[in-house]
C-alpha cells in the first residue's frame, strides 16, 4: 500500500481516470460512454440531478457494481475492480449516502469489520488502535472508538465512515450525498474535515445534487445529465446558473416567495401536540403552532427529528397521545381521533413525504391513482362500480393542467419519473380544492424542471388562500417558499422565525436545537470562536 | 438430607441429559439466525441427523461413523436451506418448514426400505451407543457429603456428547465474539450492506453459517438415537428443534442465557418424570398429561414474546440484495 502523498509532491498523473465507462441496468442505460479525469490531491466535484447515473458511475468505482465496457486508471495504472474488496486494496474509500455501519456495533467493531485480518480480534484492536490514533494526530478526526455507533450523533456517524474509508488506504475518497443527514453546522464542519485531507494529500470525489456544495468546496466539477457527461470546469471557471443550466440542459429560473403577504384567519390550532411510540420513545414533544390561510409555514428539521409523526397526525395517519388540533371547527385528540377520510372531508389534504410508498400504489394506473382517497367524489350514478371512462376524463385534464408527461391516464404510475409521478399525487390533493395542504418532501428525487413548476403551484396554491404546512429536509427550499420557519428538534420546536429573518444560519441553529434569540446570539458566538 | 441431595443431582444429572439436544440446536440455530438465516428447520435437522446415526451405526456398529453420517445428513439439509434462503433468497419459514415435512417423510421412508421395521432401525447394542464415561475417582469420592454426590452424580456419568454440548457454550461465544469470522458473521445478521461494503461476501458468510448449523444439529441428532436412545423412532426429535429455538430466542441469541433456557426445558422434562404419581401438597396429584405437555406450553408463552421483547438481528429473514 503507497503511503498517502504529501502536500506538495502531488503526483503527476490523474488520481483517477475513467475512460468510455457504460453501465445498463435492464431498460436503463445508467451510465453512457462516461469519461472523467480527477487531478491527484484535488477536490472534485460531480454534480447532476437524481437519476443522472452519478451515483452509478461511483458504485463502479468502489467495485460495487461492474461496468460493461471502459477502463478505469488510478495514478495512471489501469485496474479492474472486481469487487469492494479490490477498491480498498486500491486505496479507495467510500462514504456511502446511507452509511455502511453496523448500529448496533461499537466504533471499533465497525472498524475492524473492514480490517482485521488475524483469526483473533485482540491483535486486530490493538492495530485498529493505533491507526485511530495515527488518524486522529494526521487528519483531526477523532472518535471515541468504545461508543456504540447508533449512539452518535450523525455528524459523528458519518465521521466513522471517513475514518473507515481513511483505514482501507485513503489514498482516494469517495463521497456520496454526504450532507443529506447533516445540520448546516455539521456540513460546514464536514468540509473542514475535508480541507484538511486535502491539505494532506488525499484526492476527494464528492458526488451531490447541491450547487451551493460544489461552489463551496471542489477545485473542478463535472456535470452529468441522463447518465452522460456533458461538462467539466474549474469551479473558479463557472456559476451556480452555468451549472443549473449544464445540470437540467436548458435555462431555469428558481421561483422564491417574494411578495410578504398579510396572512389570513386562522384555519388549523394545534396545542401540545406529543406522540410516544410503542418503544415508549417520545417522537413528539408538545407541538403547538397555528397555521393561517394564504401562508406558507416551513417545517426545517434533521430526517427524523419529529416532522414526519407531526404531519402523519394532522392527516389523520397516527393518532397524537396527548394534544390536540382544531381544523374546521373539528377538534381531534387521542379521545377524539379522525381517520384520513374524515381529515380529508375537513378540507385538509395531503401530500405524503414517501410518494412511491404512501402517495401511488405504483402497478395501478394513472387514473386510478388520480382518484385515490377522493372515490366518494369520483362516484356517479352507479356508485359500486367505477366510472372508468370518466376517471379517465379527469385524470386527462389533471396530467395537462400540472404538465405530467407523457400525459395518458391508462399507464401505470410506476412508468413515470419521480417528477411526474410527483406532479400527479400534488394534482390530486391540489385538485380537492383544500383549505390546508400538508406536504411532505415535496421534491425529493425531482428533477430541477419539476421544482421549478411545483414550487409555483405551491405558491399560487397559497396566493389563492390555501394554508400550506410544508415539510422539507431541503433548507433551500424552505427558505425559497416559506413565510414563515418553525425549526424542529428531537419532536419539540425549537424557534420560529419569519421570513425575513429566516437565513441559513439562524434556521441551521434551530435545526441544531438551539433556540430563542439570546440563544441564537450565543450559538452564533460559540460558532465563530 | 444426603438422600434429599442425592436425588436433586441425580435430577440435575438428569436435565443436562435431557438438555444436550436442546443445546446442540439451540448454538447451531445462534449461529444460522445470528447471521441473518431464520432456521425453523433445526427439528428437520435434527431428526434427519437421528435417523443417519441410528441407521449407520447399525449397519456399520460404530457411533462414530453414524455421527459422521448424522454431519453429513444434517450439514446437506443445511445447505438445501442455505441454497433455497442465501442463493436464490427464498422465504426462510417456508424453506424451513419444508426441510422439516422432507425429513419427517424421508425417514420414515428410508427406514423401511433399509430395515423394514416400520420406519424404526433395529434397538442399537452396547457397542454400537455412546456410552457413559464414569470420571476418575467418582466412585471413590461418592461417599464424601455434599461435593462426593455432585461429582459422582451430576458430573461424572454422561457420554462424551453430554460434555461436547457443555463445551459447546463457550466455543460458540467464543468463535461469535472473539473471532473477525465471527464479527463479520453477526456483522452479515445486522447491516450485511456493510459487510459487503467492507470487502467481504455477505453470501460465503451466511453459508458457513448455516454449515456450522447443520454440524450441531447433526451431532444433536446422533445423540438422541445413538447416546440418549437406542435406535431411531419415528418422529423421535417430538419438537425439541422447536424448544431450541424457543430457548434461544428467550436466550436474545446469546449463549450463556440460551444455555440457561435450554436447561429450563431440560428440567421441566426431568422433573415431568419424577412429578408423575407423586402427591404435592396443596395442589395434591397432578395430572401426568399437565407434566408432560408444560415444556411446549412454556414454547408457547416464550414465542408469544411474554417476556420482554427479545430484539432479533435486524437482517434477520431478509435476504441480501444489492441494491439496484
Amino acid at each position: 500500500m503507497t503511503e498517502p502523498s504529501t502536500a506538495g509532491a502531488v503526483h503527476p498523473d490523474p488520481a483517477i481516470e475513467l475512460i468510455g465507462i457504460s453501465k445498463r441496468f435492464g431498460q436503463v442505460q445508467a451510465n453512457d460512454d462516461v469519461s472523467l479525469s480527477v487531478r491527484a490531491g484535488a477536490v472534485h466535484g460531480i454534480i447532476g440531478e437524481n437519476g443522472a447515473g452519478k451515483s452509478t458511475l461511483v458504485s463502479i468505482l468502489s467495485g460495487h457494481y461492474q461496468a460493461d465496457s471502459g477502463t478505469i486508471r488510478l495514478f495512471g495504472e489501469e485496474v479492474k475492480l472486481a469487487s469492494s474488496a479490490d477498491a480498498i486494496r486500491l486505496g479507495i474509500g467510500m462514504v456511502h449516502q446511507h452509511f455502511m455501519l453496523v448500529p448496533n456495533f461499537t466504533v471499533i467493531e465497525n472498524l475492524m469489520l473492514m480490517t482485521a485480518k488475524a483469526p483473533f480480534l485482540t491483535a486486530s484492536r490493538k492495530e485498529v488502535l493505533s491507526r485511530l490514533a495515527e488518524i486522529g494526530e494526521k487528519y483531526g478526526l477523532t472518535v471515541d472508538p468504545q461508543r456504540v455507533v447508533e449512539t452518535l450523533p450523525v455528524g459523528l456517524q458519518q465521521r466513522v465512515e471517513i475514518i473507515k474509508a481513511l483505514l482501507a488506504g485513503g489514498r482516494i475518497l469517495i463521497l456520496d450525498e454526504p450532507t443529506g443527514v447533516l445540520t448546516p453546522d455539521e456540513t460546514d464542519r464536514l468540509f473542514e474535515s475535508l480541507a484538511v485531507l486535502k491539505a494532506r494529500g488525499v484526492t476527494i470525489l464528492l458526488i451531490t445534487h447541491k450547487l451551493r456544495e460544489i461552489m463551496a468546496v471542489t477545485d473542478d466539477v463535472s456535470v452529468m445529465r441522463r447518465g452522460r457527461m456533458v461538462a467539466g470546469r474549474r469551479t473558479a471557471d463557472t456559476d451556480r446558473q452555468e451549472l443549473a443550466e449544464l445540470m437540467v440542459g436548458r435555462t431555469v429560473t428558481m421561483v422564491t416567495n417574494e411578495t410578504a403577504r398579510p396572512a389570513g384567519p386562522p384555519v388549523l390550532t394545534a396545542s401540545g401536540l406529543s406522540l410516544t411510540d410503542a418503544a415508549g420513545v417520545a417522537r413528539l414533544s408538545d407541538v403547538s403552532f397555528t397555521l393561517h390561510a394564504g401562508e406558507i409555514v416551513g417545517v426545517a428539521g434533521v430526517a427524523g427529528n419529529g416532522q414526519s409523526e407531526l404531519l402523519n397526525i394532522l392527516a389523520g395517519l397516527d393518532v397524537p397521545t396527548a394534544g390536540q388540533f382544531t381544523v374546521a371547527g373539528r377538534t381531534v385528540s387521542a379521545a377524539a381521533p379522525a381517520d384520513p377520510r374524515a381529515m380529508r372531508r375537513l378540507g385538509v389534504a395531503h401530500v405524503p413525504e414517501d410518494r412511491r410508498r404512501e402517495g401511488l400504489v405504483l402497478p395501478f394506473a394513472m387514473s386510478e391513482n388520480s382518484v385515490l382517497g377522493y372515490l366518494d367524489e369520483a362516484r356517479g350514478r352507479r356508485p359500486w362500480l367505477l366510472e372508468t371512462r370518466r376517471m379517465r376524463a379527469r385524470c386527462q385534464s389533471l396530467m395537462d393542467r400540472f404538465d405530467v408527461r407523457p400525459a395518458n391516464p391508462r399507464l401505470a404510475a410506476s412508468g413515470f419519473s419521480g417528477g411526474n409521478q410527483q406532479k400527479l399525487v400534488i394534482a390530486r390533493e391540489h385538485g380537492a380544492g383544500p383549505a390546508v395542504l400538508l406536504v411532505g418532501q415535496p421534491t425529493r428525487g425531482v428533477d430541477i424542471g419539476a421544482i421549478e413548476f411545483i414550487h409555483r403551484e405551491l405558491l399560487a396554491l397559497r396566493d389563492a388562500g390555501c394554508a400550506i404546512l410544508l415539510v422539507s429536509v431541503e433548507l433551500d427550499e424552505i427558505l425559497a417558499l416559506s413565510d414563515r420557519v418553525i425549526g424542529m428538534n428531537g419532536g419539540r420546536i425549537v424557534g420560529t422565525l419569519a421570513a425575513a429573518e429566516a437565513d441559513r444560519r439562524r434556521v441551521g441553529l434551530l435545526m441544531a436545537g438551539i433556540g430563542g434569540t439570546a440563544e441564537i446570539a450565543a450559538g452564533a458566538q460559540e460558532l465563530s470562536a | 438430607m444426603t438422600e434429599a441431595w442425592i436425588d436433586a443431582m441425580q435430577i440435575l444429572a438428569s436435565t443436562l441429559r435431557l438438555a444436550t439436544p436442546l443445546i446442540f440446536c439451540a448454538m447451531a440455530g445462534m449461529f444460522s439466525e445470528r447471521a441473518g438465516v431464520v432456521d425453523i428447520g433445526l427439528e428437520g435437522k435434527l431428526l434427519m441427523g437421528a435417523f443417519a446415526a441410528a441407521a449407520v451405526a447399525s449397519l456399520t456398529g460404530s457411533p462414530w461413523a453414524g455421527l459422521g453420517a448424522a454431519i453429513f445428513a444434517s450439514v446437506a439439509l443445511a445447505l438445501v436451506h442455505g441454497f433455497a434462503c442465501i442463493t436464490h433468497r427464498g422465504d426462510h419459514i417456508v424453506s424451513g418448514v419444508a426441510i422439516n415435512i422432507l425429513a419427517s417423510g424421508l425417514t420414515v421412508v428410508i427406514g423401511i426400505a433399509l430395515f423394514t421395521m416400520g420406519g424404526q432401525t433395529p434397538p442399537l447394542d452396547r457397542a454400537e451407543r455412546f456410552r457413559p464415561i464414569t470420571l476418575p475417582f467418582a466412585d471413590q469420592v461418592a461417599d464424601i457429603p455434599v461435593l462426593g454426590p455432585l461429582y459422582a452424580e451430576l458430573l461424572s456419568g454422561h457420554n462424551i456428547l453430554v460434555y461436547a454440548a457443555l463445551a459447546a457454550v463457550p466455543l460458540a461465544s467464543i468463535v461469535l465474539f472473539a473471532t473477525s469470522f465471527g464479527l463479520r458473521l453477526r456483522a452479515a445478521g445486522e447491516a450485511p450492506e456493510a459487510v459487503d461494503s467492507a470487502g467481504y461476501s455477505v453470501t460465503w458468510l451466511r453459508y458457513r453459517a448455516v454449515i456450522i448449523t447443520g454440524v450441531l444439529c447433526g451431532i444433536a441428532g446422533a445423540y438422541l438415537s445413538t447416546a440418549h436412545g437406542g435406535g431411531f423412532v419415528r418422529e423421535m426429535s417430538a419438537g425439541k428443534g422447536y424448544i431450541a429455538l424457543a430457548a434461544l430466542i428467550f436466550g436474545k441469541w446469546r449463549p450463556v442465557p440460551t444455555l440457561f433456557a435450554c436447561l429450563l426445558f431440560g428440567v421441566l422434562e426431568s422433573s415431568a418424570a419424577r412429578l408423575s404419581g407423586v402427591s404435592l401438597p396443596v395442589v395434591g396429584q397432578i395430572p401426568i398429561e399437565v407434566i408432560l405437555i408444560a415444556p411446549y406450553v412454556l414454547t408457547v408463552i416464550l414465542l408469544a414474546g411474554f417476556f420482554g421483547r427479545a430484539i432479533p438481528p435486524r437482517a434477520l429473514g431478509v435476504p441480501y440484495v444489492k441494491e439496484r
